[in-house]
């Protein structure tokens, strides 16, 4: 009876452990791309964008979690599911909205939300089982925050793949996150053009393996 | 005027996180610039960036943060172990800058130099 039961438990816990869904979060600075490429992700095999894209700071406030995102590349299937997160920043002016023409009750509000939603991406870090860290390629990748999410996710022991988005911009510069951080594969792409997108997923099956 | 607060690392390596983030923010709220020896451990660089979110008001608006530490390739084992070493003594290689985000614009780290860029002294006013 009892070898029954231990083989039944296994059985099982091992069913569950595989239909369990990976989450890939999509971490980085605000606007560097994340939801672009999340939007990108969705319209390629989902056929529906995720959320909303804009010129202005913070546009995501909340965590976004699109389900069952299922990606296929030789015969072979990567399931997961998507979590889109406020961009992580260690200030946050409110004055600063106001110059994308907010008024500043509009602008203070937003900057509210944008308190909170750095808090959760932060909270969200323990849920996730694999994580794209999107970075703007035409900054310097050199930044406390750039380097407070990698520091999190190394002690996680969580796979990263860096994705240098805007690389359509004539300022990109991917080698320079590559050496910034030498210990991370990093892939090069647009995510609103569609540039480099294929060899991105192909760095995806690898790091989520 | 500016204001830099140098931080000796023995003064907060024996306080629990909670209290180490509470001190270096009641430092970045009175307008001063911390300048700290060692560097947080990135849980605690996490847990400062959620703490100064949960403060953030119409008079703070956060902080700006850079830490610069001797990088040491996998290749230097000498130098690995004699920073081992070190750290058992108690002594924290790098150095970490905190500064309040109405003061410090930005703090540009390119990654052997540091910028600190200021605010125009009329915007705060």
């Amino acid at each position: 009876m009892k070898p029954l039961r231990s083989f039944l438990n296994r059985f099982f816990s091992a069913l569950f452990k595989k239909r369990k869904q990976i989450k890939l979060g999509l971490y980085g600075p605000p606007n560097s791309g994340k939801t672009s490429l999340a939007n990108k992700i969705c319209v390629d095999w989902l056929g529906e964008e995720m959320g909303a894209v804009s010129q202005i700071p913070h546009e995501t406030r909340e965590v976004f979690m699109k389900e069952h995102v299922a990606i296929k590349r030789n015969g072979k299937e990567l399931n997961f599911n998507l979590v889109d997160t406020p961009g992580i920043a260690t200030k946050i002016d409110y004055e600063d909205f106001m110059r994308f023409k907010l008024n500043a009750a509009q602008a203070r509000k937003r900057a509210k939300e944008a308190t909170k939603g750095v808090i959760d991406a932060i909270r969200w870090l323990d849920n996730m089982d694999c994580v794209l860290v999107v970075l703007d390629s035409t900054l310097n990748p050199y930044s406390q925050v750039n380097i407070t999410i990698l520091g999190n996710l190394a002690a996680r022991k969580i796979p990263v793949l860096i994705v240098a988005n805007k690389t359509d911009l004539k300022k990109a510069n991917v080698e320079k996150i590559s050496s910034a951080f030498p210990q991370y594969p990093v892939i090069g792409i647009s995510a609103l053009k569609g540039h480099n997108i294929d060899i991105f997923y192909k760095k995806l099956f690898e790091v989520v393996k | 005027m500016l204001t830099f607060q140098y931080l000796p690392y023995h003064e907060i390596s024996g306080l629990t996180t909670e209290n180490k983030l509470k001190k270096l923010l009641t430092i970045v709220k009175t307008e001063r610039i911390i300048l700290m020896e060692g560097r947080l451990e990135p849980h605690e660089e996490a847990k400062l960036i959620e703490k100064t979110m949960e403060q953030i008001s119409r008079s703070f608006k956060g902080i700006e943060i850079c830490t610069v530490y001797p990088q040491i390739k996998n290749s230097d084992l000498g130098k690995f172990l004699k920073r081992e070493f070190l750290k058992i003594l108690g002594y924290q290689g790098g150095l970490t800058i905190i500064g309040p985000a109405t003061i410090v614009r930005e703090i540009k780290k390119d990654p052997n130099k540091i910028e600190l860029l200021m605010r125009n002294s009329k915007r705060r006013e």
